[in-house]
């Protein structure tokens, strides 16, 4: 059978179905069983017991970003490990010095992010 | 003909749905008293008793929450995305219980073994974050957009270390598949060996990605108020705070597979005792020290949280990678 490999993860996807089902039961059901009676001030956002000023979708720190942008530098370098983490008996020490090289290069980004301050958070 | 259709269909598919309704049954009845265990656990650090008046020793208090948020009114805020705002702790409760579709409970226990299952895990804790952020940007409050801000830069932050510190062990077990993690431990649990450090490095780094104490800044109610959650009420509350808990009842699962064998028994001896109540075991040990934590330590503040993460984590467990795979490499070697 050619698509054994993807029958393997059929009852993920009957899990996951099952699963919003069960959420959306329970979020479904309090709304039913619930009595609702909002007004204006009940509705208003949170704001320490004032009339919110201003629009919550202000200006925020690019620092928040900047995280973001790591994130992603070092979270690709982790799906580049997984394989080779994997097969590293086979591939010698030629695979290893390769990875090495890598990890060189990224290791040098990171000091200099480090000593540029791009990780302090004051 | 229609015997083909039992054994082929039918049989698998009875074995399927008995497989997830049991896992969650004992998911979300392990979250449940998760609540309750840490009432009781925290009442007993602080000298107080925690619930007992709700049934025998307060054991049906859970059932009493459950019930009481589920006739609480939703207050929907005036300026929220309605669609978004109801679809985040959905999100959130949902990603909580598929991650458990490929924990194996003891050998052979597992709903689905698929050959990349510990991707599967980090990939559906990855996607955690996107909730947090749809949550406090959807609020429509000052509050909840910066607690969701926070939130999910902790969580990215240290989700990378932990990505590393799997790098580590699947190092040592060269598969992907958490049976074949867990069997691969048979001589020697990953805990009691060079990746020591890496066992103590997650377990710190999971409190931070389950958003806990000492590392539950986004809650930071002095601060805070209630982070991304500040908005929410009743049932679709429920949903983030059973989906947190669901998280730290995984995590520990994590934990157990990759560092505490799994379903192994301690002793040779001791393997009379059935797998899965091992892995219980296990798991449960793991959760008591997340709330033995909650009820000891002080809470950390933002820019000594950011700075662990990425100055000291994050080198740490790259470290590491290099130095469990030197150790492999020479060791094949030699």
């Amino acid at each position: 059978m050619a698509d054994s490999f993807l029958v393997d993860y059929a009852p993920i996807a009957v899990f996951m179905t099952i699963a919003t089902f069960v959420a959306l039961a329970a979020v479904a059901l309090s709304f039913l069983l619930a009595k609702h009676r909002p007004d204006k001030q009940k509705n208003a956002p949170y704001e320490c017991g004032f009339p919110p000023f201003g629009d919550a979708r202000a200006k925020f720190d690019v620092r928040f970003y900047l995280i973001a942008i790591l994130f992603i530098i070092f979270d690709l370098e982790i799906a580049f490990l997984f394989p080779w983490a994997i097969v590293l008996g086979d591939i010698g020490w030629l695979g290893f010095g390769s990875m090495m090289v890598f990890l060189g290069v990224l290791t040098v980004g990171f000091i200099y992010e480090w000593k540029k301050g791009a990780l302090e958070w004051d | 003909m229609r015997d083909d259709l039992m054994t082929i269909y039918l049989l698998p598919l009875f074995w399927m749905l008995l497989g997830i309704g049991g896992i969650l049954g004992v998911v979300l009845g392990g979250t449940a008293y998760l609540t309750y265990a840490e009432r009781k656990v925290l009442g007993a650090i602080q000298l107080r008793k925690g619930p007992n008046v709700v049934g025998p020793f307060g054991l049906l208090q859970p059932m009493a929450d459950g019930l009481k948020v589920m006739f609480k009114e939703t207050i929907i805020p005036s300026g929220a995305n309605v669609g978004l705002f109801i679809a985040a702790p959905v999100f959130t409760f949902l990603l909580a219980l598929s991650a458990w579709a490929v924990i194996p409970f003891d050998a052979g226990l597992v709903l689905a073994n698929i050959n990349v299952g510990i991707l599967y895990l980090l990939a559906i804790s990855s996607l955690g974050v996107y909730a947090i952020i749809i949550a406090g940007w959807a609020s429509n409050s000052k509050y909840a957009l910066l607690g969701g801000l926070r939130s999910a830069a902790q969580m990215v932050s240290y989700e990378v270390s932990i990505g590393l510190i799997i790098v580590t062990v699947l190092l040592q077990a060269g598969t992907l598949n958490l049976s074949k993690i867990v069997e691969a431990q048979k001589d020697g649990w990953y805990i009691f060996s060079i990746l020591l450090p890496m066992a103590v490095l997650f377990f710190a780094s999971a409190l931070a990605e389950t958003n806990r104490s000492p590392f539950d800044l986004p809650e930071g109610e002095s601060e805070l108020v209630g982070g991304f959650n500040t908005e929410y009420s009743a049932m679709i509350f429920a949903m983030f705070f059973l989906g947190e808990y669901a998280n730290m009842i995984l995590m520990s699962a994590m934990m157990t597979v990759l560092f505490l064998g799994g379903w192994l028994p301690p002793l040779a001896a001791l393997g009379f005792v059935p797998g899965f109540v091992w892995f219980a075991m296990k798991i449960v040990l793991c959760l008591f020290v997340f709330l033995w934590v909650r009820g000891t330590l002080p809470r950390y503040r933002y820019d000594q949280l950011m700075r662990i993460g990425w100055k000291f984590f994050l080198p740490l467990s790259l470290l590491w990678v290099v130095v469990v795979a030197t150790v492999k490499m020479v060791g094949e070697a030699g």
